[in-house]
């Protein structure tokens, strides 16, 4: 088994608000964050793969198809908006939203990769790790 | 405000700046000099070490979160960064009779944490030596 692993970065805003809260439990639980004019990040989100290479190509998958992949699917939607106000999962009005932390965004980002990378057999979705900053990062592997 | 999804991951990144020499009383000067090279010059040398924490678990519906990132910075400055930052490892209590190479600081750091943050909370430890050299522990 070979995990190959492609590398993207977008530029995104957020804050972390939770409704069912007052204004001052969000402010001492989330600090800065709970700032509602929003901040940004420059996010590198790394989304690994894992197969066998294929006998003819040498492929586990091929990078241009994963690439393109991770653009329809999440660069398209995610890069230089705002998660609160733009991206339906994390949008406010929404009553399944949750809150865009790193956590929640690599779920999000799984949720949004696995079906194509399901549908088109072969290598499977392995992990997906998103970077907030450079010090600090996200992971999810699946699984309930 | 969330799905059950399980085990998510969190990692933060710290640094921290040491010495350390590497030498075993139980082998002789040669054999020292023959396993850890340069390392074992007797009066050490330091590096910047990268120490990267990763915590798993469930995603707590109401913050989003697997853990308070400010409870895990007081657990890794109080339990490791204010212990070896800048200091000479082979001067810390734990590594009397142990050598203070990567991989033992590496595990002396997983064994700090997991007492220090809620059970089942550390998922992994990697030190970053130098940007060539790494190691990690799951705790097994």
């Amino acid at each position: 088994m070979i995990f190959l692993t492609r590398r993207a970065t977008f530029s995104a805003s957020h804050y972390y608000w939770n409704p069912a809260w007052s204004e001052e439990k969000n402010a001492e639980v989330f600090g800065r964050c709970a700032n509602r004019n929003g901040h940004g990040h420059n996010y590198t989100l790394e989304v690994t793969v894992a197969g066998e290479p294929d006998p003819v190509t040498g492929f586990v998958v091929d990078l241009k198809w994963l690439k393109d992949v991770i653009e329809r699917d999440v660069m398209a939607e995610w890069d230089h908006r705002h998660f609160n106000l733009e991206v339906p999962e994390f949008a406010a009005s929404a009553s399944t939203a949750t809150i865009p932390t790193t956590e929640n965004i690599a779920i999000s980002a799984w949720k949004r990769l696995e079906p194509a990378i399901e549908a088109a057999g072969g290598a499977t979705l392995s992990r997906v790790r998103v970077y907030e900053t450079p010090e600090i990062f996200a992971e999810y592997r699946g699984g309930v | 405000m969330s799905a059950n999804t399980g085990r998510a991951y969190f990692g933060r990144r710290y640094t921290l700046s040491a010495s350390h020499r590497l030498h075993s009383d139980e082998l002789t000067a040669e054999q020292n000099r023959a396993t850890y090279g340069k390392c074992n010059n007797p009066h050490g040398h330091g590096h910047n070490y990268v120490i990267e924490v990763l915590v798993g678990g469930p995603v707590d519906s109401e913050t989003g979160m697997v853990i308070d990132l400010t409870a895990l910075d007081e657990a890794v400055h109080t339990r490791v960064l204010d212990r070896f930052d800048h200091t000479n490892l082979n001067l810390d209590p734990l590594f009397v009779n142990l050598a203070p190479t990567t991989e033992n600081l590496c595990r002396a750091v997983f064994d700090l944490l997991r007492d220090a943050l809620p059970a089942g909370k550390l998922e992994s430890v990697r030190v970053e030596e130098t940007e060539n050299n790494f190691f990690e522990y799951y705790g097994a």
